[in-house]
């Protein structure tokens, strides 16, 4: 059975194709990453995955279940790390994993084993008791990584989880998603704007642009069929040199007026 | 189901219990207007016949307390939206039903607390209630207030996306209905149009039912009162749930 299976999918806002029929499959156990310049329609399409949008036409089914009938099957198959930070600040970081594994339904004692291994990997066991306020934006991101792996999710979207990672968070938290995969066959789904982690991760890699998926393949493919000898230089041959405008959410003004506010 | 509405109500206790500017300003801008008001009006209330003023305004006030504190939790929401967390919750496989009363619930029971400080602020000031007896279905009645407005407070920050949208229901929608629900005045000889709009206003027959209550002061009765408040709150929790159903981020 595949992991996730894309078919025709489109999401328009307005006149706006943000989303214009993809189709593609991750297999099980597989590491697929999913590139494209900004505003490419990559977030959009993982939130389609992960039910928080209603795509306009096409299907999806996650795990075998589709997310547009039968959201909380796949709620219970997944587990996400979100580009923008998702943590509570108020609550200390036991308090947001604790949170997490009781709407997850983790029985209790499965729960606070995995809480305490789950901290411990990402490094945060002595901070537990921390409001995740006084956090670095390294340290809210592992600490994001270790909750989206609570509930033992078949399929773990990463959404440009190594922005603002130092290195060695980088290279720590990969080994240990590679270990998930190869152990659990966990599918790993993720997007990133490095192409050298992409290329150093990820088995099978999509390309999009414009909302439609402009090549897909190993990264050995990839670079065949663009006569380039990096993916780096697949994807700018495949997507152009110029740089895409995104338009600036109403979260994100919110946010720098917040960072403004407090000095940073 | 249970659980998700647990957690969602622990996590708004737990956010209110380490703000403590939360606490001190709710209860600061309700014990204002009791003052300024309440010594102010009341030589010009006694000399027209009606009696203590601050034993008037204090149901009045007390009602305030909670719909501010209410419409705050509720609007969360959208700050919610705008730190992610939104996203944790409705990526989370339980129904944004359960998301929605936990959350209304939560902000409800905080509001009760403040609620319930101000009148024993009132209390300090030199307010008496008829009977002491009163203050177990005084309670019921505020929770009914509580749920009303953190009710609202989340409808509507399921659908706001920033702080203008936030300033305005303020200042069209909570102001009004609170200087209109005749907290602060007597229903008596209102003019007409204006009686009418007090009439529509569901916080009325919650200060109404208070007054009833505490100092034998109703204006519509207290079975209409409380029919019309659980009607409200019923229909709130309705719209919310509804709403949070169709949230999209």
């Amino acid at each position: 059975m595949n992991a996730i299976e894309v078919s025709h999918l489109t999401r328009a806002f307005g006149d706006m194709k943000a989303v214009d029929d993809i189709s593609f499959t991750v297999g099980e156990g597989e590491i697929f990453a999913f590139l494209g310049p900004n505003g490419a329609g990559k977030s959009t399409t993982i939130k389609m995955l992960t039910t928080l949008l209603q795509p306009t036409s096409g299907t999806i089914r996650v795990a075998g279940h589709d997310p547009v009938t039968d959201p909380n099957s796949v709620r219970r198959s997944f587990g996400i790390v979100f580009q923008d930070p998702a943590v509570d600040d108020e609550l200390t970081a036991w308090e947001n994993m604790e949170f997490h594994g009781v709407l997850y339904g983790v029985p209790k004692a499965e729960r606070r084993q995995r809480i305490d291994a789950l901290l411990t990997f990402v490094e945060l066991y002595d901070r537990r008791d921390s409001q995740v306020k006084e956090f670095s934006g390294g340290m809210r991101r592992r600490l994001e990584i270790a909750r989206g792996l609570l509930h033992t999710p078949k399929v773990i979207f990463l959404d440009e989880p190594t922005l603002g990672l130092d290195p060695q968070t980088r290279i720590h938290m990969w080994s240990y998603l590679q270990e998930l995969n190869r152990s659990d066959r966990t599918t790993v789904f993720f997007s990133t704007h490095y192409m050298e982690e992409a290329e150093r991760v990820a088995q099978r890699i999509a390309i999009i642009d414009h909302g439609k998926i402009v090549a897909m393949g190993t990264v050995a493919e990839l670079r065949a069929q663009t006569s380039t000898d990096t993916l780096e230089g697949a994807f700018l041959s495949l997507t152009g040199g110029t740089i895409r405008e995104e338009e600036g959410s109403s979260t994100d003004r919110m946010r720098s007026m917040m960072r403004a506010r407090r000095g940073r | 189901m249970w659980p998700a509405i647990y957690i969602m109500w622990l996590r708004q206790m737990k956010r209110f219990s380490r703000s403590r500017a939360r606490m001190v300003a709710s209860v600061a801008q309700p014990l204002l207007f009791l003052v300024t008001f309440g010594f102010g009006f009341s030589a010009i209330f006694r000399q027209a016949g009606a009696g203590n003023y601050i034993d008037y305004l204090a149901p009045g006030i007390v009602a305030m307390a909670i719909v501010f504190s209410s419409v705050f939790s509720g609007i969360e929401v959208m700050w919610d939206r705008q730190f992610g967390f939104l996203k944790e919750t409705l990526v989370a496989p339980v129904s944004r039903a359960a998301l929605m009363l936990g959350r209304t619930l939560g902000g409800a029971t905080v509001a009760m607390i403040q609620g319930v400080l101000v009148l024993v602020v009132t209390l300090i000031v030199g307010f008496r209630p008829a009977s002491w007896l009163a203050i177990v279905p005084t309670l019921l009645v505020m929770t009914l207030i509580s749920v009303i407005f953190t009710a609202f407070g989340t409808a509507m920050g399921a659908r706001l996306r920033d702080m203008q949208g936030f300033q305005l229901i303020m200042n069209f929608i909570i102001m009004p209905v609170f200087f209109l629900s005749g907290a602060l005045f007597p229903l008596q000889g209102l003019p007409t149009a204006m009686y009418l709009i007090v009439r529509i206003d569901p916080l009325s027959y919650g200060v109404d039912a208070l007054r009833a209550l505490l100092i034998n002061g109703g204006h519509f009765g207290l079975g209409i009162d409380l029919a019309v408040l659980v009607a409200v709150a019923a229909a709130l929790l309705w719209l919310g749930a509804r709403l949070f159903r169709t949230i999209e981020v």
